[in-house]
């Protein structure tokens, strides 16, 4: 059991040294289609100079909705945890 | 709390709602938009909270609770405005209306009103935020803190 918990961790170390050593460069993705799109159309479909709001808002509106919704969960749970001590 | 901080509260008070309402009205055009405006005028908010107590904001419980029901209702009330193509489609850019001017392509100094639905999608995820961040730091102030002093 001992071992198997030493070879774990070493498995899960040697990971995330490989994903340090072998890390994409920052701002290199591979795949850039998407990002170009929203790029150069944002101004010209959504008439938005700013490219982040128009993609929270339009291109994926249907994320700040699930935004919006888990917002609406996290006051329910406030107030279902502290409704026990109101009275 | 003591009479430093009340006072600096005070001072602070309306700067901080103006700014979030800032970010919110010009989230088409400068960095933040609804959820960061939202948050710092609820952050205002937990302001008054920890400031002057809970107990003083206690009427407001009812309006913060209306305000979101507005912006949620606002939010996929404009989300269903462009249904005729997609759900989420903005209908009102570029049409020459509310918040329809075009935008020149490429850098520009930029106009306020532009983004077709964009700025009243802000407005109302800004309702939103602001009640629903606003009336969770209230409900903590109301029912699980100690009283205000």
């Amino acid at each position: 059991m001992r071992w198997l918990r030493i070879a774990a961790l070493l498995v899960v170390f040697g990971f995330l040294l490989g994903a340090a050593v072998w890390m994409r460069p920052f701002g290199e993705p591979l795949a850039t289609g998407m990002d170009d799109h929203f790029i150069e159309r944002s101004q010209e479909e959504v008439s938005a100079n700013n490219t982040v709001t128009a993609v929270l808002f339009d291109y994926r509106g249907f994320d700040t909705l699930g935004e919006a919704t888990v917002l609406f969960c996290a006051v329910l749970g406030v107030a279902l945890v502290l409704r026990r001590w109101a009275r | 709390m003591s009479v430093v901080v009340r006072t600096v509260a005070r001072l602070l008070l309306a700067p901080v709602a103006i700014f979030g309402a800032y970010v919110v009205m010009h989230g088409h055009l400068t960095p933040g938009g609804g959820f960061q405006g939202g948050a710092v005028i609820a952050s205002a908010i937990a302001l008054v909270v920890v400031a002057f107590g809970a107990q003083r904001l206690r009427k407001q419980k009812k309006t913060l609770s209306v305000l979101e029901d507005v912006g949620a209702t606002a939010f996929a009330v404009l989300a269903f405005l462009g249904i005729g193509v997609t759900f989420f489609y903005n209908a009102l850019a570029g049409t020459g209306g509310l918040f329809g001017q075009t935008v020149p392509i490429g850098p520009n100094p930029g106009a306020l009103n532009t983004g077709g639905l964009l700025p009243l999608m802000n407005w109302a995820v800004g309702l939103k935020v602001l009640a629903g961040l606003g009336s969770m730091v209230l409900l903590l102030g109301l029912l699980g803190g100690d009283d205000d002093r």
